[in-house]
């Protein structure tokens, strides 16, 4: 069988923020796949050179070079990270149609829920409101896909006994749930409603390289307030105030 | 209550036999993603035409419940959803092993690539190609062929990067990103016919039009991707749909 040889950390480098989840969904992936890797920390207000130079169509983030060679979208890059290295841990199932599961969950996740999270952020009263009612009914079809009959029934997490692709894409994002909750005093997840996704929730949230990869909940929090001051005409210093406490993380 | 008129394809010669359906219509270049990636699998199909406005199929309604969209690939009783997803799942799933009929390249940097063009593609193209064939204002009409063109003029660089010097996105064979791009093309030459723009303009983007002859004429393909003018009496059917109906 062939052995891959120890992986030069210089031959990753990641450029990413600290308060962006899906630059925490690929230094999780990195993590558990326990490949080496230099990490470079993004404004994204201020995109650096090299961001403008290996992402000219998007300039966002993440964007993992591997040998100077750039890849771009999180979720992109973790299939990228099972295709170069599947001698290690393997993020994706290895049976078709639990990938094609995966694949379409995940592509939920960022098309459905993340918006509608955000919305939830970015609105006040009614829009508020039915922002939080369509978080409500996105979280609803999760609990169902874990609950008997589901994609994911009898599962601890999506991956099965251990966190893969999907736990990875919708855990590193599901912990603005909380920050936002208590931000902005709605009630997103409760356990009451979705007790399975809740306990998912926690237990990925237990795991030890999730807690080594998610900034604590009280750096979020400070992030979350002065995003939110800005937006409702706080003005950019209460946000720079927030931002440059959190980037000494 | 759901229609479904079911068509085969022409058995091909080393065909492989399993019950596969494609829950579509023929004019979507989504669907046309999905039918041609079985046809370069060589997999039998049947596509099941089903219906899209409310009130949708039945059988739409079941096996997407979360989107109700098409495609929808039905196989072994499981339905898979997304035609970015069927496609990799279809490359995956009739998988010969030895790489030769793969619609992904081989090399992780090229699948990243290619993956990445796909997702722009989706992202840039879908919206305005919609928003000018049912838009009415000139101006904006501009605005959005411009957007199209400016997609379009990204797609014949990456073409560069991806074909590496080959006919296809895919090198010597059509791949995903072929696909991905070469579905919309029926879409591209309606809308140029119909509203009178230019946006795969022959002169401005000299690779693309080469490949979109190349991949027009491909076996895989051929008869899949329907002409301007078949789109063009769909288009007039659903306007005369429209305007006789009152207004909600």
């Amino acid at each position: 069988m062939d052995q891959q040889p120890p992986i030069p950390p210089s031959d990753l480098k990641l450029l990413g923020s600290w308060a962006d989840s899906h630059t925490h969904r690929v230094q999780l992936a990195l993590k558990l796949k326990g490949l080496p890797f230099q990490y470079q920390e993004e404004d994204p207000l201020r995109p650096s050179a090299a961001l403008l130079l290996h992402n000219p169509v998007y300039e966002n983030l993440p964007v993992l070079l591997h040998r100077g060679c750039p890849v771009l979208h999180s979720t992109i890059i973790l299939h990228f990270l099972d295709d170069t290295w599947p001698l290690h841990r393997l993020l994706l199932p290895s049976d078709p149609f639990d990938r094609a599961t995966a694949r379409f969950w995940s592509h939920f996740a960022d098309d459905k829920l993340a918006p509608a999270v955000a919305a939830v952020f970015s609105s006040a009263g009614d829009g508020q409101r039915a922002a939080v009612d369509q978080v409500h009914q996105n979280l609803k079809l999760l609990e169902r896909e874990l609950g008997d009959g589901g994609a994911f029934a009898g599962r601890r997490f999506f991956g099965g006994d251990e966190i893969g692709f999907l736990d990875i894409v919708l855990g590193c994002g599901s912990y603005w749930l909380a920050v936002f909750e208590e931000v902005m005093e709605v009630k997103l997840v409760d356990p009451e409603a979705f007790p399975r996704f809740h306990a998912w929730l926690r237990d990925f949230e237990d795991q030890t390289e999730v807690k080594e990869t998610i900034p604590a909940i009280d750096k979020l929090l400070e992030y979350a307030r002065a995003v939110r001051q800005m937006m409702l005409g706080g003005g950019a210093a209460a946000a720079a105030a927030g931002g440059d406490n959190a980037a000494t993380n | 209550m759901y229609s479904a008129t079911g068509i085969n394809c022409t058995p091909m010669a080393g065909a492989v036999v399993e019950d596969v359906k494609v829950l579509g219509l023929p004019l979507i270049p989504f669907v046309i993603r999905v039918l041609i990636a079985l046809r370069l699998k060589r997999v039998e199909y049947e596509l099941v035409e089903v219906q899209i406005a409310e009130p949708k199929s039945e059988i739409l309604v079941k096996s997407n419940p979360v989107y109700k969209k098409i495609p929808v690939l039905l196989h072994r009783g499981k339905s898979i959803c997304e035609s970015a997803v069927i496609v990799q799942y279809i490359d995956e799933e009739w998988s010969d092993g030895s790489g030769s009929s793969s619609i992904l390249p081989a090399d992780p940097f090229d699948r990243a690539l290619v993956r990445f063009w796909a997702a722009y593609i989706d992202d840039k193209l879908p919206a305005p190609v919609r928003a000018l064939r049912w838009g009415t204002e000139a101006e904006k009409a501009a605005e959005l062929a411009g957007q199209i063109r400016q997609a379009l003029g990204l797609l014949e660089e990456a073409f560069v990067e991806c074909g590496k010097g080959k006919g296809f996105f895919g090198g010597d064979a059509v791949g995903y990103l072929d696909i991905a791009l070469g579905s919309c093309l029926g879409w591209i030459r309606a809308l140029e016919k119909a509203k009178s723009v230019k946006l795969l303009d022959a002169e401005k983007l000299p690779r693309l039009t080469g490949w979109a002859e190349r991949f027009l004429a491909e076996e895989s393909v051929k008869g899949l991707v329907p002409d301007a003018d078949e789109y063009q009496k769909f288009y007039a059917a659903a306007e005369a749909r429209t305007s006789a109906t009152p207004a909600a």
